[in-house]
């Protein structure tokens, strides 16, 4: 069933009339992933490993794909089986898929990158509680196709991930004036190079590595991103009056 | 209507066995093909923190392979056996190495990794993992301060037992600027660390049969 659903979009792609309807159902998804319906930004939902790990650009980089890869793996299976699952039981087997994967990618960070988890530690298999990726099970995949549920999986995990990252940025640099500190737990001895002493010589602002800083911090990228929706708001209702000016004047 | 029900919970049943048994299938499958990997990595990551406290080029043994496991010692704050690691140039003693847990911390236990030359000078202190505030206590973290290498080369006898302390209680250990619990308990810990080495000098060299007929025996 999977392999003729790829099909039929790969098809759609290479077909020139249906290449418009082919973007109009992709690229919403990705605009809700990354900003519209952003697991942080609206839904308010992962917060706990948010919070606790985004104190340097690093750890946020490696939970964020973590939990990207967990978020396609559990939306792909998920949307696989929707057809056979009954609705009494979907929940408990979104669970036990969810749990599977999150236990595996932990296997595979343990074994590859072993400092990474070691930094990481509980967080890992905390993923499984992150209301996000279940959320997506149950609103997204469970009714879509494989494709668009492996795209959904994709750009939902990549807005989680860049919202970490940012929150990340925020701290290491007004925590410790770094920039990618540690970056050989997740590149490797060879990639020591990465880290940016952004002031040198500063001392470093406590708060922003403890856990209130990661309150400060998503507060503040909360607000930037409300002052930005209401601007682009502001902006559509300035168009709008003009256009029943026009009208009133036509009558 | 009763069949039709028993017939769905079945069904149902099944399909929430049949999901649990792939999910555990993948977990078996994931955990068999990482196994060798991950057990090379803790290896791996065991000898490069041991290597930073004893240089890779004063012995020549396998380090993880030469170990020794030695009872609870509440000296070392440890309610499970410690392991002592064994380096060895040849025939000769180097130095030990093993991990020390100090329960003086300002916010729970700091453990520390300690090698201690055969003369019973300190080769090198690490802390390997504590929960003190940051930015105040854990400079104790060598990627933060080189504090702890201030320990480099120090024994039993210098400092003298009275000046094996912060500077604040009169030792000659820095303290930090906020923080004095912390490195006032890691200087304890790492005393504490020195003085079970010098009662327990001869035994931590034997190999593990040797130490067992030796000294087991007599604690039972």
């Amino acid at each position: 069933m999977a392999a003729t659903e790829t099909d039929i979009t790969i098809e759609d792609v290479n077909n020139e009339e249906t290449r418009s309807s082919f973007i109009e159902e992709y690229v919403p998804i990705a605009k809700d992933g990354l900003w519209n319906n952003n697991a942080v930004f609206a839904q308010m939902l992962g917060l706990c490993p948010l919070l606790a790990v985004s104190n340097t650009v690093i750890n946020a980089l490696g939970l964020g794909i973590a939990t990207m890869m967990v978020l396609i793996i559990s939306n792909m299976s998920v949307s696989l089986i929707r057809n056979i699952v009954r609705p009494e039981i979907r929940l408990p087997v979104f669970v036990v898929i969810i749990a599977s994967a999150v236990t595996a990618i932990e296997l595979v960070i343990h074994a590859w990158f072993h400092e990474l988890y070691l930094v990481l530690g509980i967080f890992i298999p905390l993923i499984v509680t992150n209301c996000a990726i279940i959320a997506r099970a149950e609103a997204f995949a469970s009714k879509n196709t494989l494709g668009k549920s492996f795209f959904d999986g994709f750009m939902m995990g990549l807005g989680f991930t860049l919202v970490l990252v940012a929150l990340g940025s925020l701290r290491e640099i007004i925590g410790m004036g770094t920039l990618f500190s540690n970056a050989h737990i997740m590149f490797g001895d060879g990639m020591q190079w990465l880290t940016i002493e952004v002031f040198p010589g500063y001392d470093g602002f406590l708060l922003a590595i403890l856990p209130p800083g990661a309150f400060i911090g998503l507060a503040f990228l909360l607000a930037a991103r409300n002052y930005i929706n209401k601007k682009q708001e502001n902006k559509k209702r300035e168009q709008k009056p003009q256009d029943l000016n026009l009208e009133a004047s036509a009558v | 209507m009763k069949a039709g029900i028993l017939r769905n919970m079945m069904m149902s049943a099944v399909l929430l066995a049949i999901f649990s048994g792939l999910g555990t299938a993948l977990v078996i499958a994931t955990f068999e093909v990482t196994k060798e990997q991950i057990e090379a990595s803790e290896k791996a990551n065991l000898l490069k923190k041991l290597n930073n406290i004893i240089p890779s080029d004063s012995y020549n043994n396998n380090l993880l392979d030469n170990k020794l496991i030695v009872p609870v010692s509440a000296q070392l704050g440890k309610k499970e056996p410690t392991t002592i690691y064994q380096a060895w140039n040849d025939k000769t003693p180097v130095a030990v190495a093993f991990s020390v847990i100090s329960h003086d911390g300002y916010s729970g236990d700091i453990k520390l990794l300690i090698a201690i030359k055969a003369s019973g000078d300190i080769s090198g202190v690490r802390v390997i993992n504590h929960k003190e505030t940051p930015g105040l206590g854990d400079k104790i973290e060598q990627t933060k301060d080189d504090w702890i290498l201030s320990f480099n080369g120090k024994n039993l006898l210098i400092p003298s037992r009275q000046k094996w302390k912060v500077k604040k209680d009169g030792g000659v250990f820095d303290q930090f600027t906020g923080a004095t619990i912390t490195p006032r308990a890691v200087v304890t810990a790492v005393y504490k660390a020195l003085d079970y080495y010098k009662y327990n000098e001869k035994k931590l060299f034997l190999d593990q049969a040797e130490y067992d007929k030796q000294y087991k025996t007599t604690i039972q």
